[in-house]
């Protein structure tokens, strides 16, 4: 499947790209492809969540690398969304240790109170519902990833709801 | 110079040569299969793994075999090194895994693809694949994708040698195509829609292993073992217009570069040589190509310049474990 | 008794915070090594002391020291692998997040001892917050003194930098990572040549695991002989275990190498034993890599010896009746669990981190979690059991990088030790306990293939 480049133009706002420039100093002179991926994270967070077409486009032209060399690195990368997701994205670890804790039974509960399948996003923009492989918290489990937090030890109903419920608060305030 | 010994024979290389070049100045039956490997690009290699072979002895000075088998296109020989190609069953063995790997997710539809007769894929399959198919779940499937006016590509075929990313590299500047996503999943892709468009282009298709990068303007014309193949030059100011016509009567039916015996190509052609002279009276015709790469289908068919089909080389391994698997439908 | 030399500090309020950090005696190993060793005398300790990679592979951390080509006077890097993504561990993790100070002060010593000005951490991009922790450290320290240029007048110049990785476990794998640390793909590269000689940037590089240097300050402290004193034959010092799955009191554990899993699992100090009404039935010792052990393989070796956390013990008995100890993930599985499932689990793992290069590690990962949730869910035949088998050993030892061997391992081992699951998971796929307990989630839930 080809993605469609919409023509319009995204970038950094000024503070923004002085916080892209320093990351780009932070590596030897001549080596700049370096911040990529931390350029992209950046975009990630800048341009809605997820990697436009036109977003790599920019990184591309701030590191002087062509377009190609900056989808090939967004595809590889599990973290990087490629497609517009919700604003609250729960990563399910679905990986041995968290499966035998009872990640299946997060992830059945969370489709069951979002009203969603995996991968797909809530009504409202808020949730997306994903299931990852191992974020290394496995004697914590059942957990999931939610932006910068990771959130343990979710093992009743009643945590569920206080973390989505807890959330929605967040979007409002 | 440097001494290796491959399958028992010895050579004198220069230092610095890998095993597989080494194999290759020996010649004959035992150079490793490759299939990503390619010597006129830089960086190829290491990926398809048809190449390996066992390290018996690493080197004069440190004479322990490697504990794993080697990919020859990527390993240094050394002076006193011993290698074993065919003459190691765990090497055949280990050929025969990757040939079956390599083929759970082909389309195996040779009777339809333009590469069949020269494709890579169809001779390593042939002289080491099993005759069925142990895999029976769904293939994993691409739709065609016209890339640019020439050149179309089946994803489905492909087995991700990263040649023609190695092309775009080394004779463009701007390469707009390169291999997306990971795992199973990779694919060759421009992400965007985008025509492949450089002068150089066509070269991917001349080093493309498989039927995976296919001429626009030969497909389904002809069978490659149906044409004359006939070496030609003209003067061309942006390359050494140096080719191969591939001719039925008087009609030229493609244009390609030259290949080896190893189906490599060492001096490339620019697009204008390759799709804009189809008049035999834009050509010096030197006369037939004096060499054919070996191909399970041209071994019948160019009887003066073509190598003799290997032997069995399996006849010494245990056949019957196969058979066990003759229940699994 | 409970010796440590890591976590010794973890306990201390607000350890992670310079002042505190500094307070309790860090950085005392900068101020030794930059006074008054060189850095060969660092790399001498480090040798002496037998430390060996604590990121899974267990090779001796001076002797890869020692191979880094300082001859060519290049620049040379030294990279921190803190990519921890193999299931099972999570300690690199809380070491980061408790001191990281400790690890700075490894980087510090280690890159002096190693001629390097500059290092990078590469931390898997999921650990967000951890890599604002790290960045805190890392100009506190600066500010302090013991970053940036001619560091205590010795003349050594150095910067860190933290870098993040965007999720691929792959990048775990040194050459990968180096990959990913360019802005690439993360591809393993063919070797040779190694890092040592062609690293980061093309240039000399050492690339060392989060514990295993976080461990040197101790070691320049102490001095190699002390540290060599601890822990069991070359199994020296002390390691990080983290422990999860069916125990009690599951977490991040200092051991002294060479304490017996029994111990470990059953003590009130450790594991405190299972967690609830079923008794042990395997453990996998060192993350989701290494072959999973049956209980009675797991206490005790086949030759009859009490089973130790040592790269030695753990390896003993190959891997017909051993394991490995990895990176010291101990997972632990009660009798209600299904190695069928577990197997299938761990395939499909694999088979997601597969990066794509090579064909016998891409086409026969996906191949692997095929067979086994065909048998997972109760379809298999005796024939898929063989083919499993045989695709695993086709995979095994063929590929570019460890991944190969890694997808091949558990399947074997599992293949090795409980083929009877197996074969009732073809008979009677229904009987499964694990199934049972969990048919609230699997009625409705149709596990997708990746």
């Amino acid at each position: 499947m080809l993605a469609v480049r919409r023509g319009k133009k995204v970038e950094f706002s000024p503070e923004v790209l002085e916080q892209a420039q320093q990351i780009i100093r932070r590596y030897p002179e001549g080596q700049q492809k370096s911040a990529l991926i931390p350029l992209l994270h950046l975009a990630q967070e800048q341009f809605g969540g997820y990697l436009s077409v036109e977003a790599m486009d920019y990184i591309a032209e701030l590191l002087h690398l062509k377009p190609i060399e900056v989808y090939e690195v967004a595809t590889f990368y599990s973290m990087f969304h490629l497609k517009p997701v919700g604003r609250y994205v729960l990563e399910v670890c679905h990986t041995g240790p968290c499966e035998i804790k009872g990640a299946e039974w997060l992830i059945q509960t969370l489709k069951k109170k979002l009203g969603i399948q995996e991968g797909e996003t809530t009504a409202d923009g808020l949730f997306t519902l994903r299931r990852v492989e191992c974020l290394a918290a496995c004697g914590y489990a059942p957990m999931l990833q939610c932006g910068e937090r990771y959130y343990e030890f979710l093992d009743t109903e009643e945590k569920v709801d206080a973390l989505l419920e807890q959330l929605r608060q967040n979007a409002i305030t | 110079m440097i001494r290796i010994t491959i399958d028992d024979i010895e050579t004198q290389v220069e230092e610095g040569t890998t095993i597989l070049n080494a194999a290759r100045k020996i010649g004959g039956k035992i150079v490793p299969p490759a299939l990503c490997y390619y010597s006129s690009l830089k960086g190829s290699g290491g990926k398809c793994r048809a190449c390996l072979v066992k390290v018996e002895q690493a080197s004069a000075r440190d004479p322990r075999p490697m504990p794993k088998l080697v990919a020859s296109c990527c390993t240094p020989a050394q002076d006193g090194m011993v290698v074993r190609n065919i003459t190691s069953p765990e090497v055949l063995e280990a050929r025969r895994g990757v040939v079956e790997l390599l083929l759970i997710n082909h389309p195996l539809d040779c009777p339809i693809c333009d590469q069949a007769g020269e494709c890579d894929l169809q001779n390593f399959a042939y002289e080491h694949g099993l005759e069925k198919t142990r895999y029976e779940f769904p293939r994993r499937t691409f739709d065609p994708i016209d890339i640019g006016p020439h050149i179309q590509l089946h994803m489905t075929r492909c087995i991700l040698c990263y040649r023609c990313t190695l092309v775009a590299d080394q004779l463009s500047n701007d390469r707009v195509h390169g291999i997306l996503w990971r795992g199973e999943v990779s694919e060759i892709s421009t992400y965007i829609q985008k025509a492949i468009d450089h002068e150089f282009s066509g070269n991917m298709i001349d080093v493309c292993p498989v039927g995976a990068l296919t001429d626009k303007h030969f497909r389904f014309r002809n069978r490659v073992w149906f044409l004359i193949p006939m070496d030609a030059h003209r003067n061309c100011a942006k390359c050494c217009g140096k080719v191969v016509l591939w001719l039925r009567g008087k009609e030229i039916y493609r244009v390609t570069a030259r290949k080896d015996e190893y189906g490599e190509v060492h001096e490339f052609i620019c697009n204008e040589c390759r799709w804009e002279h189809y008049n035999l009276n834009d050509w010096v015709v030197e006369g037939p190509r004096a060499f054919q790469p070996w191909s399970v289908i041209n071994a019948n068919k160019y009887h003066a310049n073509t190598k003799e089909l290997p032997h069995t080389l399996y006849s010494k391994l245990d056949n019957e474990r196969w058979n066990e698997f003759e229940g699994v439908n | 008794m409970r010796r440590l030399l890591l976590l010794e500090k973890a306990h201390i309020e607000e350890i992670d915070r310079y002042d505190i950090y500094r307070r309790e005696g860090g950085y005392t190993s900068v101020e030794k090594a930059l006074k008054s060793m060189s850095p060969q005398e660092v790399v001498e300790e480090v040798k002496k002391s037998g430390l060996r990679g604590r990121g899974g592979a267990g090779f001796p951390t001076g002797l890869k020291w020692s191979f880094l080509d300082k001859k060519s006077g290049r620049p040379r890097y030294l990279v921190c692998n803190a990519d921890e993504s193999e299931p099972g561990t999570f300690k690199d993790r809380y070491l980061m997040e408790k001191l990281p100070h400790l690890l700075i002060e490894g980087l510090i010593v280690s890159s002096y001892a190693l001629e390097a000005n500059r290092a990078f951490i590469y931390v898997r991009g999921e650990f967000k917050w951890i890599i604002k922790i790290l960045e805190r450290a890392i100009e506190e320290a600066r500010t302090a003194g013991w970053l940036g240029k001619n560091i205590l007048g010795s003349g050594f110049d150095l910067d860190i930098v933290v870098h993040p990785g965007a999720g691929a476990y792959i990048c775990g794998e040194e050459t990968a990572l180096l990959e990913s640390l360019e802005g690439k793909r993360g591809l393993p590269r063919v070797k040779p040549p190694f890092p040592a000689v062609v690293g980061l940037y093309g240039m000399p590089t050492v690339v060392n695991n989060v514990e295993t240097l976080a461990a040197v300050p101790w070691i320049v402290l102490n001095g190699g002989d002390a540290y060599a004193s601890i822990g069991i034959g070359k199994s020296t010092g002390t390691k990080l275990i983290s422990a999860c799955g069916n125990i009690k009191k599951p977490g991040v554990y200092e051991v002294e190498l060479g304490l017996s899993v029994e111990e470990f699992l059953y003590s009130d100090e450790w594991c405190g034993g299972m967690e609830g009404e079923y008794g042990l039935k395997a453990i996998v010792p060192g993350g989701s890599s290494v072959p999973i052990l049956p209980a009675h393989l797991a206490l005790k070796t086949a030759s009859g010896q009490p089973r130790l956390l040592s790269y030695e013990s753990m390896a003993d008995g190959g891997f017909e009746t051993g394991s490995m100890l990895g990176s010291g993930g101990f997972i632990v599985y009660d009798e209600a669990q299904c190695i069928v499932r577990n197997t299938y689990n761990f395939a499909r793992f694999y088979h997601h981190e597969s990066c794509g290069q090579c064909s016998p590690c891409r086409e026969g990962t996906g191949w692997l979690e095929r067979l086994l949730h065909k048998i997972e869910e109760g379809h298999g035949t005796l024939h898929d059991i063989d083919l499993l088998w045989d695709v695993q050993k086709k995979i095994e030892g063929n590929t570019i990088c460890p991944l190969g061997d890694a997808a091949a391992w558990p399947v074997a081992s599992a293949l090795r030790h409980f083929r009877q699951e197996f074969e009732a998971h073809v008979h009677q796929p229904q009987q499964c306990l694990f199934r049972r307990r969990a048919s609230f989630v699997f009625a409705n839930a149709s596990v997708e293939i990746a």
